[in-house]
C-alpha cells in the first residue's frame, strides 16, 4: 500500500512522521480551543489550533522545536493566534538554546502569507517572527525550513523563511513573496501567466530554488525523505554572525551577475546543468537530481 | 453542373489548387456556401478545427446566413458566435458542455432553433441518412500537396464526416498544422479532401480525461470500491466503458491495489473502449489491460500511446489511431458495463444533466448507457444480468442485459441534492417546448446505481415502487432519502436489492487514499516511465 | 455562523485510551471534529458550528444514526464544518471513534 506524501499529510501527521515516534508533545493544542477572535464578524468557520501545531519532540534523539502550519485551512494564512503561536515557539527556541538545550527549531511552512481577515495582526507577527528567527539563530539555533505543501510559502511565510539557516524544499513546493495570480493582477499576463502553472513552478519552484542555491535540499515528496533532509541540514549549522550575512550578500550579488538575464527557470537550469540532464527529467527522482545538483559549485556555498 | 462543381467554381479565385491562404479562407467560405447550406465545423469532443470556426463567424451574413449547423461539440464560443450574427440558424449537436450556460440563454431567447440533442453515434449516423452536410469545416495535423491528411492521435469524428460529405457531392476544407512532402499515415485520402490552409497556431484540442489523483476523495474511493466488489467482481466485468470523471478514475486507480488484494487480475478490466486517461497508466503498466480502443486521444498521452502498440490502436508511423464512430459502437456491443456519473436522478432512475441554467447536451455516455437491446452475442457477465432481471415466474425466451450503472454522490455541488422527485429536464423541456424532456439515460436502462450508501440493484426489483424504493435506500440524507419506507428498505436489504458496504465486507474507514495506486499527477508521470508529458495545467513540480 | 446544540443518550461508554481526538481539517467539503471525554458514561454532547444554514434536519438525522451506530458513550464532541456533505461528516465522526480506541 502507497504511503501519503508529504504533500497529502496534515501539519499534526507531518510533524508525527518527521519526528521520532510518539515523541511530540503539542503546546497550545486544539483541546485548549484558542481559536481566532475575528473570524465570527466575516461568518468564518474557525479551527481549534487555527491552523498551526507547534510543539517539542525528538529528531534522532536531539530535542527540537517545532512549528507546522495547516495549508488546507485558509490557505495556511498568519492570523493573530496562529502568528503569536509560531512567535511564541520560536522565542521558546531562542530560550532553550541560550540554555544549551536544544540547537534546533523545525519550520513546516505552508503558507499562502498573512490571513487578510487579520491583516494588522498577521503582519505583526510575520515581522516578530523574522527577528524571532534571527534571535534564535543567534542564540545558537538553527532554524531549518522545511517546505512542500499545497499553500507553498509565499507573502510574510517566505520572508520568515529566507531568515531561516536552512531551507529544505520538494519539487511541489513554492517559495516567493509575491504568487503568481497577485503579480498578474497587478502586471498582467504578459508578466505571469498564472493559468501556466509549469511556468509558476519553474520560477518559484523547488528544482529551480535548488538550482539558483536558494534552497539546501531537493526531497523526495515523502515525510521520511524530508526527515532524512533535516537531520542531514542540522549537522551543518550555520551560526548568523556577520561574516556569514556577508557571505550571503555576496552570493546574492552572484546570483544576480549568473542568472539575472535569465527570463525562465529553463534558462536558468540550461546555464547549470549539462545539456544532457533535461529539465524535469521526469523520471528522476528528486534523490537522483539532489545528487546531481549537490555536485555543482553553486551548492557550495555556506551563506545563508 | 453539380452543386459541388459550381461551389468549387466559385472558389476557384482564392486557392491555388487545393491551397488556401489562411488570410483568404473567410472569403473561400463565403463563395464555397450558399445560404441554408448544411455545416459541420468539427467541434469534436477535444479537437477543434478552431480557425475554421474563427473564419466562419467572420463572413458576411449577407452573403452568408441561415445556415443549419450539424456538428458534434458546441465547444468555442465561435460555435454559438455564428447565431448571435445571423449567419446560422439552425442547430443539430451532441455536446455542449463548455457552453452550456450561454447555449441554454440562447435557446431562451429563440437565438437558436434546435433540431435536436444527439448521442455521438446517433449524430454521426444521421450524417448518411436525413442530416448529410453540404460543406465540412475540419482539422488535421498535416497534408501533403494531394490533400492526403494526417489526423494524428485525434483522429476522432474526421474519417465519419469526411466519408459522408465527400461521398455525397460535399466540400470538404481542411484546416492543417503544417504542409508536408509526405504524410507519416494517410487518415483521410486526398481525393476527399478540397481546401487545405495551413495555420500559424496548431487546432485547438481540450484535455477532458485527464483527472488529477490528487483530487480524489474518501468518499469516491470508497464507491469506487463498492463498484470493484459489489459489481465487477461477481459479474466478472471483463469489457467496459468509463465515463469521464473522479468516480471511475477512483475505479482505474484501485485495480492494482484493492482489485488486486481481492485476486481479480485477469478477470475484470481486460478489454476496453476508452480515451486513454492518464489514471489507468498503473494497471496498464502492472498487466491488468489486454486491449484498448480509443473514441480520441488525451494531450500529454501521445508519447505513452505509441510505446504500448501491444496495447493500444497505432497505425503506420507508430501514433495513436482514434476513431470516435467506431469506438462508440465498440461501447454499445462488444462492452458488457458501462459505469458513469450524472447531475439529476429520479425515483425512476431516469438521470440528466440538465439543468435551469447550463445544457451539456449528450456525448458518448447514453449511447454506451444503455441496453442495446435486439439480439447480441453472450458473455457471462450479459447472462448474468439478464438472467436476475427475469422474473422467476416469467415464460419469456431468456435474454441478456447489459450493466450500465451510475456512479454519483447522493449531495452534488454547493449540497445540491443528486436524488429528487422531477428532474430539472421535464421543467427545461416544458420551458423551451422540446418534444420530450432530455433525459440521458432512461431508469429502465439503468441496472445499477452507486452512491455513498451503497448499490441499488435495479435488475433484480419487480415493480415501479420496489425501483423506487431502492433508489430511496441509496439516496442518504437527501430529503428523498430520508422519506424511505424503513420496512421496504429492510426487505430489499434482506433480498439482496440493496447491499450497504458492511453486506459486501466493505468498512468505510478503510476507504483512504493510500489505497491509490498513484496519488498524483507526478506519480502516473514516474509510473509511466516519463513518457506521460501533462499539459501545463495539471502540472504543480 | 450558527451554532447547533445535540444531546443523546448512547448505550455504553465508549472504550479505549485516549482522552481526546482530533480528525479533519477546516476546508471545502470537510470538517475538524474534537473529541473529548465527559464523566457521564451514557451521555454524548455535540456542538456544531457551521456556516451553512438550513440543514438543522440533515444534521440531526447523520448524528442519530451515528449515536445509534457507534455508542459513543461519555463524550463531548465539538465539531467546526467547513461545509462538509453527510457523508463526509459521518466518516470523520467513524474515524474520530476509531481514534479513541486507540493507544494513547
Amino acid at each position: 500500500m502507497r504511503r501519503l506524501s508529504w504533500f497529502e499529510l496534515s501539519a499534526r501527521n507531518r510533524i508525527a512522521a518527521l519526528l521520532d515516534a510518539r515523541s511530540f508533545e503539542e503546546f497550545i493544542g486544539p483541546e485548549e480551543v484558542v481559536t481566532s477572535p475575528h473570524l465570527l464578524q466575516f461568518d468564518l468557520p474557525v479551527a481549534f489550533d487555527d491552523g498551526i501545531v507547534v510543539g517539542r519532540g525528538r529528531l534522532d534523539g536531539k530535542l527540537v522545536l517545532v512549528a507546522a502550519q495547516e495549508g488546507r485551512f485558509m490557505g495556511g494564512s498568519i492570523g493573530e493566534v496562529h502568528g503569536a503561536k509560531l512567535v511564541g515557539i520560536l522565542r521558546a527556541a531562542r530560550a532553550l538554546a541560550a540554555a544549551g538545550r536544544t540547537q534546533a527549531c523545525l519550520l513546516l511552512l505552508d503558507t499562502g502569507g498573512v490571513r487578510l481577515q487579520e491583516a494588522n495582526a498577521g503582519e505583526t507577527a510575520a515581522a516578530e517572527a523574522v527577528r524571532a528567527v534571527l534571535d534564535a539563530r543567534t542564540a545558537g539555533a538553527s532554524v531549518v525550513a522545511l517546505l512542500g505543501g499545497r499553500a507553498g510559502c509565499f507573502g510574510g511565510g517566505s520572508l520568515i523563511a529566507a531568515c531561516c539557516s536552512h531551507i529544505v524544499m520538494s519539487e511541489h513546493a513554492r517559495l516567493g513573496v509575491s504568487g503568481p495570480e497577485v503579480i498578474e493582477t497587478y502586471k498582467g499576463a504578459e508578466e505571469f501567466d498564472s493559468q501556466d502553472r509549469a511556468l509558476a513552478w519553474r520560477t518559484l519552484g523547488g528544482m529551480t530554488r535548488r538550482l539558483l542555491g536558494s534552497a539546501d535540499a531537493l526531497v523526495d515528496d515523502t515525510a521520511a525523505a524530508f526527515r532524512q533532509a533535516a537531520i542531514a541540514q542540522l549537522q551543518r549549522p550555520r551560526p548568523l554572525e556577520m561574516a556569514r550575512l556577508q557571505a550571503e550578500h555576496a552570493r546574492l550579488r552572484e546570483r544576480i551577475r549568473r542568472f539575472g538575464d535569465c527570463r525562465d527557470g529553463a534558462e536558468i537550469v540550461r546555464r547549470v546543468l549539462e545539456p544532457a540532464a533535461v529539465y524535469g527529467l521526469d523520471n528522476w527522482s528528486a534523490q537522483d537530481t539532489e545528487r546531481l545538483i549537490a555536485k555543482l559549485p553553486e551548492s557550495a556555498h555556506d551563506a545563508r | 453542373m453539380s452543386s459541388r462543381d459550381a461551389r468549387l467554381a466559385r472558389a476557384a479565385p482564392f486557392s491555388q489548387g487545393k491551397v488556401v491562404a489562411a488570410a483568404d479562407v473567410t472569403a473561400l467560405l463565403e463563395a464555397v456556401l450558399t445560404p441554408g447550406d448544411r455545416v459541420c465545423v468539427e467541434g469534436d469532443n477535444q479537437k477543434q478545427a478552431d480557425y475554421l470556426a474563427r473564419a466562419l463567424a467572420r463572413c458576411s451574413s449577407e452573403k452568408v446566413h441561415d445556415l443549419h449547423m450539424v456538428q458534434s461539440g458546441i465547444v468555442l464560443p465561435e460555435h454559438l458566435d455564428v447565431f448571435d450574427r445571423g449567419i446560422a440558424a439552425r442547430l443539430d449537436c451532441s455536446y455542449s458542455a463548455p457552453q452550456g450556460a450561454r447555449i441554454a440563454r440562447m435557446l431562451r431567447a429563440r437565438h437558436i432553433q434546435l433540431g435536436s440533442l444527439h448521442t455521438y453515434l446517433e449524430l454521426f449516423a444521421r450524417y448518411f441518412i436525413d442530416l448529410t452536410p453540404d460543406v465540412a469545416l475540419i482539422a488535421a495535423v498535416s497534408a501533403d500537396s494531394n490533400g492526403n491528411l494526417y489526423t494524428g492521435p485525434n483522429t476522432e469524428d474526421t474519417p465519419t464526416i469526411v466519408e459522408a460529405v465527400a461521398c455525397k457531392g460535399g466540400v470538404v476544407i481542411a484546416q492543417v498544422n503544417e504542409i508536408v512532402p509526405q504524410v507519416p499515415r494517410v487518415d483521410i485520402p486526398g481525393d476527399r479532401v478540397h481546401f487545405v490552409t495551413r495555420t500559424q497556431q496548431p487546432f485547438y484540442v481540450e484535455p477532458l480525461f485527464t483527472r488529477d489523483p490528487a483530487g480524489i476523495t474518501e468518499t469516491q474511493i470508497l464507491m469506487a470500491m463498492l463498484a470493484i466488489k459489489g459489481i465487477y467482481a461477481p459479474y466478472g466485468v471483463r469489457r467496459l466503458n468509463h465515463g469521464i470523471g473522479f468516480d471511475t478514475a477512483a475505479i482505474e486507480l484501485l485495480l492494482p491495489t484493492y482489485a488486486d488484494a481481492l485476486g481479480l487480475k485477469g478477470s475484470i478490466c481486460t478489454h476496453w473502449a476508452l480515451n486513454p486517461h492518464p489514471t489507468l497508466i498503473p494497471a496498464i503498466e502492472a498487466g491488468w489491460v489486454k486491449q484498448i480502443h480509443c473514441f480520441g486521444s488525451e494531450v500529454g498521452m501521445e508519447d505513452y500511446v505509441a510505446a504500448r502498440p501491444q496495447i493500444f490502436f497505432t497505425g503506420v508511423g507508430g501514433t495513436l489511431r482514434s476513431n470516435r464512430a467506431l469506438c462508440q459502437t465498440a461501447g454499445l456491443y462488444a462492452c458488457d458495463l458501462f459505469i458513469g456519473s450524472t447531475l439529476q436522478m429520479d425515483l425512476q432512475g431516469n438521470s440528466s444533466t440538465v439543468t435551469r441554467t447550463r445544457i451539456a447536451g449528450f456525448g458518448g455516455a447514453p449511447n454506451m448507457g444503455s441496453d442495446p437491446r435486439g439480439r447480441r452475442h453472450f458473455s457471462e457477465a450479459w447472462l448474468k444480468a439478464g438472467a436476475e432481471s427475469r422474473p422467476a415466474q416469467s415464460t419469456a425466451l431468456p435474454r441478456g442485459r447489459k450493466l450500465v450503472v451510475q456512479i454519483v454522490e447522493s449531495f452534488g455541488e454547493s449540497m445540491e441534492p443528486t436524488f429528487v422527485e422531477r428532474l430539472a429536464a421535464v421543467e427545461i423541456a416544458e420551458e423551451l417546448g422540446l418534444p420530450i424532456p432530455p433525459v440521458m439515460i432512461y431508469g429502465d436502462d439503468v441496472t445499477h446505481v452507486i452512491t455513498e450508501n451503497g448499490i441499488a440493484n435495479l435488475l433484480l426489483c419487480r415493480s415501479p415502487e420496489e425501483r423506487e424504493q431502492a433508489i430511496r435506500g441509496v439516496a442518504g440524507y437527501t430529503e428523498v432519502g430520508r422519506q424511505r419506507d424503513r420496512r421496504a428498505f429492510q426487505q430489499l436489504r434482506e433480498r439482496g436489492v440493496v447491499r450497504l458496504p458492511e453486506d459486501l465486507d466493505i468498512d468505510p474507514l478503510d476507504a483512504d487514499r493510500t489505497m491509490l495506486a498513484a496519488g498524483s499527477i507526478r506519480d502516473l508521470v514516474r509510473g509511466s516511465g516519463g513518457l506521460y508529458r501533462p499539459p501545463a495545467r495539471f502540472r504543480n513540480y | 455562523m450558527q451554532t447547533l446544540h445535540f444531546s443523546y443518550r448512547a448505550a455504553s461508554r465508549l472504550p479505549g485510551k485516549r482522552a481526546q481526538a482530533l480528525v479533519g481539517v477546516v476546508a471545502s467539503n470537510d470538517l475538524e471534529v474534537l473529541l473529548q471525554r465527559t464523566p457521564k458514561a451514557t451521555d454524548c454532547v455535540v456542538t456544531v458550528s457551521t456556516a451553512v444554514h438550513g440543514y438543522d434536519a440533515v444534521w440531526k438525522a447523520v448524528l442519530a444514526d451515528f449515536v445509534e451506530r457507534r455508542a459513543p458513550g461519555g463524550l463531548r464532541i465539538s465539531i467546526n464544518d467547513g461545509g462538509a456533505r453527510p457523508d463526509v461528516v459521518a466518516l470523520r465522526l467513524a474515524q474520530g471513534v476509531r481514534l479513541m480506541g486507540d493507544d494513547a
